[in-house]
């Protein structure tokens, strides 16, 4: 099972190095086979997911702080203290799944020849690797490889801003990186370690603990990060410029999987490593999640760009799943990991829609697209599933997150908490009006001249990159244990608190 | 069949038809895949009654949490179970009912439309999410339906697209409730969280304070205004008479309007420990009652009279629950699901045949249509609460549980119990007005369907004629039927109430007659007699035109809209404007001033290294002096 997770970031990089040798002509073939193989990998480590019964008989504070369904620890360079240290758990396995299936879908979609096919499996490398990684600097490592190739996505292969807008991703990440770098750097040399699994509940355990003035200080060089990875208001004006420029399939792998690394981070490695810092920074992290909510909404109500739009709710959406994390409560992290593994699948397949449609009416303005469901029925009927479900329906996706981070802020009580949860639901509401917004442009009244002359028809490779995510989008939706069954648990652990 | 299968799957079937249902290809597909949607949505609803007739015969006695776990949220779990007791069952078998007949009618009424396989498929959804309202004994699976009804509701009534305002009062409809949901999904997370469980029965149980429960019911009551078209959040309702006709039967009927009153009714143990609640209700319920009532006094549009009238019963619902009688609150959702389906079915029919929604464009129907007039003619008599119909016996229910509560000892204050039932007592004439005013102009008197200019002129190459319309007739079987049947319970059903099963299923007090009966029938007897006088006065004429200047205010909805545009929706635009621009001209200027600031200090820097050889001999020699005292200083120290 170990080597599982070495294939797992072996296959995808074996895979760049083929598919950019190849003739064009083959890329696409050759790179959803080993983006398939990877996704069956990435599917398997629920075999040796511990069976309940060990996994509840197991107490906080009686063994190993955290229990990795499958590890490999490797000593890389001793003298840093790095550590080749590999891991699934609970809490990783759902955005593995999800990187190994959108990739999957990316590359079968994806028809602009073998450079970009190789990017995005060097892109699946790294991503893959950030929610492997069990040590802090190899985690840095692979937060970092992401960097290039998707600036090399965007700028090689976007639209006509291209170069500006990737150079603003590049150059905007890379600022956040530095504080990661800082961040990850404090920690080990003030812990001696940078192994997560001794870090996290290093409270219960005793070892490596660090002082509380030190976790602060990490926990917002670390926050500061990932705030700009997720993106958190207001750290997020690389977003909408990045998206809008982007390809198809680099939106689709920058909303569906980069962002993740963002939140992600937040919770394994902010809280992880420095959980009373994340205590202590709480409540200004709750505010300004709930800023981004409602900012986004309201400045999704005055997009006039399709692309523009749907990247500015992922700004809300990501709001939503910080609120969850701010609560530090089993319940709102939970929130936060669902909501993240919606938004994946969700937004997904709204840049995968808006791409198709921009592809095909040549614009991307909502001045210019309308009455989409009198030419093109089926599309329209996507876009409508896709618009709702990203509004937070019950019984998709969507819901649960937002939902349960309400949820989580009025259970942690208090009229500062109360505030928040009520702010997040008014946002909540936006987001219907947005997409309502956007619904009633594209979809209702006559057809514009610019869809009236665009192909209507849904190709079989259109079908197929889709469909996974309109159904996993109802599955988990209707059973989000589907992502949650084996969080609670390392949550537990993760927080500190007893169950 | 056991209760813990016929539970769960009396909202699956139809959920799951209707899933199936979105999937079949939309378009013209011919005959056969009309008849594959209408099959499988007719299917769905059949089932779902046998299911529904199944769980009223032998409901659950007690609540238990079992079911399905959909996910554990930390100590939260979240369970698909059903819990059906008498009342769930017989508001699920309404809604059955009148699904079942929707999707009857609904095969003739869009036997032209290409897009009906979705539209089924959507109803089918509909029905599916308000059974799961009504059973499920989760709160958040209730919440679940609670909101794809909403959804629903907007595909729906955004169907049809010949009518340019078809999507935007789709769009309200949303918004409106959803604006009402926050308050719904807060409140129901205050219980949650305070109970430590999304179970309805430790909800019921658990032990809240008296400011926690308050502040928790009162949001949830913004989310059932919302939903059942409370003042001040039912402006979304006359507007989504933009749906076809059937849509509007099932909204008003038997699901989504009803969905508030069954959830109050659903957690009424809670409501009946708090006073402020329920005197809230009771307020909202009043204004409710008389807005609605006079609204569709002045209104044009056969449905719009027929939403307006809807506003005003569903008054009556949350009145009686205000007052502390869920028991007649139900009993008047389900005769009102009767006679207001059978009213909107009708209406169809009418529109269907004369082919407008203007009753100064019908007149002289009731030869012609026969089956329709009879059909409005006992809808309208239950609405205006004529006896024997049904209307009659649940009015006089909500009318005397609120005069019982005048007299103190109920939940709720006594001012509150009076102002409803002054409001409700009042109504009672003024729906007898509107229902008659609709009647006659309708169905009596001369057809002007040329409107008031005459007949429409077609010049042709033979000679100037005159377009003679088509005669109008009764509607097609698929249709006629469910009129028929409908027709019956909307006649009958009061006198249910004096079944002992059935009584003692809802709790409803014993039926009597007292004295206090005459109040309310000889305002009854006035409302109708005065518009009867007033169309007899001036043949053709409008009864409405006595209201004077007040018409277009009352024709406008007491121009709630306009409040509603000018206190919420353009403040939130302006606002929008505003966090634009401030994340355009502020936020991202930061950032992009980081970068021209950093390319010019470069800029400055490269100016620095273009000084001329003597000025940069000195800066070398000078740096070299200054990295020597460096070397120098640290080597001592």
């Amino acid at each position: 099972m170990n080597n599982l997770l070495i294939a797992l970031l072996v296959v995808p990089a074996l895979g760049a190095v083929v598919v950019a040798l190849l003739p064009d002509r083959r890329a696409r073939l050759v790179s959803t086979g080993f983006a398939a193989v990877t996704f069956v990998l990435s599917v398997l480590p629920i075999l040796v997911r511990p069976n309940e019964y060990t996994w509840f008989a197991y107490q906080p504070g009686d063994g190993p702080p955290m229990v990795p369904w499958a590890e490999i620890d490797l000593p890389w360079v001793p003298a840093l203290g790095l550590e080749f240290h590999l891991g699934v758990d609970g809490i990783s396995y759902p955005l593995i799944v999800l990187t190994g299936l959108l990739t999957l879908l990316c590359c079968a979609y994806n028809r602009k020849g073998r450079a970009l096919a190789a990017l995005l499996l060097v892109l699946e490398v790294g991503v893959l690797g950030t929610f492997l990684a069990l040590d802090l600097i190899l985690f840095f490592l692979f937060f970092e490889v992401v960097l290039l190739p998707m600036y090399a996505v965007i700028a090689g292969w976007g639209g006509p801003n291209r170069r500006a807008a990737a150079r603003k991703f590049v150059l905007y990440t890379l600022a956040g990186s530095v504080l990661l770098l800082l961040g990850v750097l404090l920690v080990v040399t003030s812990a001696g370690t940078g192994d997560l699994v001794t870090l996290t509940g290093a409270a219960e355990t005793g070892a490596a603990e660090l002082s509380p003035e030190t976790q602060r200080v990490a926990f917002v060089l670390l926050a500061l990060a990932f705030a700009v990875k997720a993106p958190l208001w207001p750290l997020h004006t690389w977003l909408p410029d990045a998206h809008t420029e982007a390809p198809t399939v680099g939106s689709v792998l920058l909303a569906g999987v980069l962002l993740k690394m963002g939140t992600y981070g937040m919770i394994r490695v902010g809280v992880g490593a420095a959980p009373e810092g994340a205590a202590w920074a709480s409540p200004a992290l709750g505010v300004l999640a709930v800023v981004a909510i409602v900012a986004g909404a309201l400045i999704c109500l005055r997009q006039t760009e399709l692309k523009r739009l749907i990247a500015y709710s992922s700004v809300g959406h990501m709001g939503f799943v910080l609120l969850g994390i701010a609560t530090m409560s089993i319940t709102g992290v939970q929130a936060a990991l669902v909501g993240n593994v919606a938004h994946g699948l969700i937004t997904g397949l709204l840049f995968f829609l808006a791409g198709t449609i921009k592809d095909r009416t040549g614009t991307g303005s909502l001045d210019l697209i309308g009455g989409l469901r009198e030419t093109a029925p089926r599309l329209a009927g996507l876009l409508g599933f896709a618009a709702i479900a990203s509004l937070g329906l019950p019984g998709l996706a969507g819901f649960w997150g937002e939902a349960f981070a309400v949820i989580a802020a009025v259970k942690r009580g208090g009229p500062f908490w109360l505030t928040l949860a009520a702010v997040a639901a008014v946002g909540g509401a936006l987001t219907a009006a947005y997409f309502l917004r956007l619904l009633r442009r594209v979809t209702h009244g006559p057809a514009t001249p610019a869809v009236a002359a665009s192909s209507p028809a849904v190709t079989r490779i259109e079908w197929l990159a889709w469909t996974p995510l309109i159904l996993l989008t109802l599955a988990v939706g209707v059973v989000p244990a589907l992502v949650l069954n084996d969080t609670v648990v390392p949550l537990a652990n993760l927080l500190g608190v007893k169950l | 069949m056991s209760i813990d299968v016929a539970g769960p799957l009396l909202p699956l079937v139809p959920l799951l038809v209707g899933l199936i249902g979105l999937v079949l290809p939309p378009g013209d597909g011919g005959r056969a895949r009309r008849r594959l949607a209408a099959g499988l949505g007719v299917a769905g609803a059949a089932v779902a009654l046998l299911l529904a007739v199944r769980l009223v015969l032998d409901p659950a006695d007690d609540p238990q949490n079992s079911g399905l776990t959909l996910a554990n949220f930390g100590y939260l779990e979240v369970r698909f179970g059903t819990f059906v007791d008498a009342a769930a069952g017989y508001v699920a078998l309404a809604v059955t009912v009148v699904a079942l007949f929707v999707q009857i009618y609904s095969i003739a009424y869009l036997h032209d439309d290409r897009r009906y396989a979705p539209y089924a498929a959507q109803v089918s959804l509909f029905t599916g999410a308000m059974l799961l309202v009504v059973t499920s004994s989760d709160l958040i699976l209730m919440l679940l339906g609670w909101e794809v009804m909403g959804a629903c509701s907007y595909l729906l009534i955004g169907h049809d697209r010949r009518l340019p305002e078809a999507p935007a009062a789709a769009v309200k409809a949303f918004l409106v409730t959803r604006v009402g949901d926050v308050g719904f999904l807060l409140g129901i997370a205050v219980l949650i969280a305070d109970a430590d469980s999304t179970y309805l029965g430790d909800v019921l149980t658990h032990d809240y304070s008296a400011g926690t429960l308050t502040a928790a019911l009162l949001l949830i009551l913004a989310g059932v205004a919302g939903k059942s078209a409370q003042f001040p959040l039912h402006t979304w309702l006359p507007d989504a008479m933009a749906g076809p006709t059937p849509i509007s039967a099932l909204i008003h009927a038997a699901t989504m309007v009803a969905a508030g009153v069954y959830v109050v009714a659903r957690l009424y143990p809670l409501y009946r420990q708090s006073p402020a609640a329920l005197a809230t209700l009771a307020v909202m319920a009043a204004i409710t009652i008389l807005i609605g009532a006079l609204s569709a006094m002045a209104q044009d549009d056969l449905k719009r009279v027929l939403a307006w009238s809807t506003v005003s019963q569903i008054g009556y619902m949350t009145g009686a629950l205000a007052v502390g009688s869920p028991a007649a609150a139900l009993f008047h959702l389900l005769t009102h699901a009767a006679f207001k389906a059978l009213l909107f079915l009708a209406a169809g029919a009418v529109i269907h045949a004369v082919g407008t929604n203007l009753m100064s464009r019908m007149g002289g129907l009731r030869t012609h249509m026969p089956v329709t007039f009879w059909s409005f003619v006992i809808g309208l008599g239950a609405l205006a609460g004529v006896p024997p119909l049904s209307g009659f016996w649940s009015k006089e229910n909500v009318l005397t549980a609120a005069a019982h509560a005048t007299e103190g000892g109920e939940t709720a204050p006594a001012w509150a119990a009076w102002v409803v039932w002054l409001a409700a007592l009042l109504s009672v004439g003024i729906t007898a007005w509107y229902a008659t005013r609709l009647l006659l102009r309708t169905f009596f008197g001369v057809s002007r369907a040329y409107g008031p200019d005459g007949p429409d002129w077609e010049v042709g190459f033979d000679d100037g004629s005159y377009r003679t319309p088509a005669v109008p007739h009764d509607p097609p079987a698929l249709m006629r039927w469910p009129l028929i049947l409908l027709g019956i319970p909307a006649a009958l059903l009061g006198l249910a109430a004096f079944a002992p099963g059935f009584r003692t299923a809802l709790e409803l007090e014993d039926p009597h007659l007292g004295v206090a009966v005459a109040l309310p029938m000889l305002l009854l007897v006035a409302g109708a007699g005065t518009a009867w006088w007033l169309w007899r006065a001036a043949p053709g004429a409008d009864p409405a035109l006595v209201l004077g200047r007040a018409e277009p205010f009352l024709a406008a909805g007491f121009r709630l809209d306009e409040v509603q545009d000018r206190f919420v929706v353009r403040p939130v635009k302006a606002v929008a404007r505003v966090v634009t621009a401030f994340d355009t001209n502020d936020v991202d200027a930061v950032v992009m001033a980081t970068g021209t600031g950093t390319r010019s200090a470069g800029e400055l820097l490269k100016q620095a290294h273009r000084r001329p050889l003597p000025a940069a001999a000195v800066a070398v020699c000078a740096a070299a002096l200054v990295l020597g005292a460096v070397a120098w200083w640290g080597a001592v120290a």
